[in-house]
């Protein structure tokens, strides 16, 4: 928020920007959201050339620069690559704490992140390493589902490293 | 063959969290004139200019670089924008550098500012910059980025909070000796192991500032620099490369490069080292600016060029490795952690960098220089440039 400018202090001019968007996430992304949404099912889309099944799924195999044509469901289930532990507040962001991971699911070749719950995360050291890379984690799906990234998060399943 | 082109001018206004005495614009004169009085030249005497300016919605202004410009005087001349994130003031080195080498331009000013410290709302800014559709909404910015890089070097490479934490205090106790530097005051280990998380495993003294700040960097071809009053810092070597801004595509077992690692620095390094003629940059490189805004990128950043083995990064800098009078100093102006202007700050490795070779970096001058390598990075780790600065062309 703005200063109170002062004929000592230095003058400051507030400003902001509200800027509204729709984004229309294409035909790929709108199937990927739609089996979230309608059928609880996380679906990758494969590279004919070099096989990687990409989550989020692409139209195109970015390595390969060939457009991606098989769908494959994968996880529910799968392993955390990496994660975060938010205690900062940042303005327009959540409420902290909370925790982050990219998560490889089963049959998947790439990580996709999402928030990650059931875990205290009130004492750092503690929930770190329940957290820790190689965890088990599985995909839970929210009871009213929009078709956003949001319609799913991680639960920790427990240690399997 | 590109035209030989060296730095002859370094201009710095000196990085602070808050710069209410001047607007964005006058930052960048002030940054302009200095480099112009360095180089013992007008503003006439510039050919093209190059403008670094990052995502505009950190300082609130729609396409800054159109302010920035004509505060410069440049009419009648080339101006150019280059943003890619955090890598904006190195790549526009790069930008500006090939401006010259090509033959097409004599002498060419670099110049990047930034007044981050206007809006509370940087996290939230950089937020913005990712995926809309499938990730922005998950509160990914450029800390818990890194974060995901931190947590996989303690994994795979046993880096522990305290090979983190020496990184910091390092920084500060190099920037106790750069009057341009934002946080100068000496830190400890206990200091930063105490300092309350951020994004786990990275704490507050862990994290760059946001400041306030402009660079402008002077370059010229070769019978221009070669009579520059100055010793010129030729650049010798410069390579770049990008990848993916899915962070999630360095982590499954598709992964080509890892995230724990600067793999796409080591590529821009080796293109630089070969342009430069480097084969063993320990003993053929005397110090080095790196572009890392988190300790844990900074251990990154030295594997990837070359100093030490992949996965030691960190222990070798607790050994002291990249102490000044090591082996290897790393970052003697106290780097990204002591000063942050995000658009200038990859700019500022590069100026820092050149005036080592020439000799005028003040206090925290390494002695004998004759080479220096500068970095940069942004995006999602994405970005990656390498600048090698010597004393001969």
């Amino acid at each position: 928020m703005s200063e109170t400018a002062t004929t000592s202090g230095p003058l400051i001019h507030p400003g902001e920007w509200h800027i509204h968007y729709d984004y229309a996430v294409g035909d790929t992304a709108a199937r990927f959201f739609t089996e979230l949404r309608d059928n609880m099912k996380v679906y990758a889309r494969r590279c004919p050339s070099c096989g990687r099944a990409f989550v989020p799924p692409r139209a195109y195999c970015e390595r390969c620069f060939v457009k991606t044509t098989d769908w494959v469901e994968v996880g529910p289930e799968g392993v955390v690559e990496a994660f975060t532990i938010v205690y900062e507040p940042f303005d327009g962001l959540p409420v902290p704490p909370y925790a982050v991971a990219y998560v490889t699911l089963d049959g998947a070749s790439t990580a996709l992140a999402n928030f990650v719950t059931g875990v205290d995360l009130s004492d750092p050291e503690v929930a770190s390493e329940a957290l820790a890379l190689g965890s088990r984690v599985a995909v839970a799906f929210a009871g009213k589902r929009e078709g956003m990234i949001t319609d799913f998060h991680f639960e920790l399943l427990g240690h399997n490293k | 063959m590109p035209t030989k082109t060296a730095i002859v001018g370094v201009g710095q206004t000196g990085y602070r969290f808050k710069r209410t005495d001047v607007t964005i614009q006058e930052l960048a004169q002030d940054a302009a004139a200095k480099a112009l009085e360095h180089a013992h030249m007008e503003m006439a005497d510039i050919d093209a200019f190059v403008i670094g300016v990052a995502p505009d919605a950190l300082i609130g202004i729609d396409n800054v670089d159109r302010w920035i410009g004509q505060a410069l005087g440049v009419a009648h001349r080339p101006q150019l924008r280059v943003n890619t994130g955090g890598t904006t003031g190195a790549a526009a080195a790069q930008a500006g550098y090939v401006h010259v080498a090509s033959g097409m331009f004599r002498t060419v000013m670099v110049l990047a500012a930034d007044k981050v410290s206007e809006t509370p709302d940087a996290q939230w800014v950089l937020n913005t910059a990712m995926d809309p559709i499938y990730e922005r909404s998950l509160a990914l910015n450029a800390i818990n980025m890194c974060s995901f890089q931190a947590v996989r070097q303690m994994s795979q490479y046993g880096v522990t909070e305290r090979q983190l934490a020496a990184v910091a205090v390092r920084s500060r106790r190099n920037a106790a000796a750069n009057p341009y530097a934002h946080l100068r005051d000496p830190i400890t280990i206990d200091d930063v192991m105490s300092s309350r998380y951020v994004c786990w495993p990275l704490k507050l003294l862990d994290c760059c500032p946001r400041s306030s700040g402009a660079c402008a960097v002077i370059m010229a071809a070769e019978p221009q620099a070669a009579s520059s009053p100055n010793r010129p810092a030729w650049i010798q070597g410069m390579g770049a490369t990008s990848n993916t801004i899915y962070m999630g595509d360095k982590m499954g077992p598709g992964r080509d490069t890892d995230h724990a690692d600067w793999d796409e620095l080591a590529i821009a390094a080796a293109s630089a080292y070969e342009r430069a003629g480097i084969t063993d940059p320990l003993s053929q490189i005397d110090l080095a600016e790196i572009y890392a805004p988190f300790t844990c990128t900074e251990i990154a950043a030295v594997e990837a060029l070359g100093f030490c083995a992949k996965g030691t990064g960190g222990a070798m800098g607790e050994q002291g490795m990249f102490d000044m009078g090591g082996p290897m100093p790393v970052n003697p102006s106290g780097g990204v952690l002591s000063a942050n202007p995000i658009s200038a700050t990859a700019l500022a490795r590069v100026a820092e960098a050149a005036l080592q070779v020439m000799g005028e970096a003040g206090e925290h001058q390494v002695p004998g220089v004759r080479r220096a390598v500068a970095t940069g990075i942004g995006g999602t780790l994405q970005f990656h440039t390498c600048m090698i600065l010597g004393d001969d062309a």
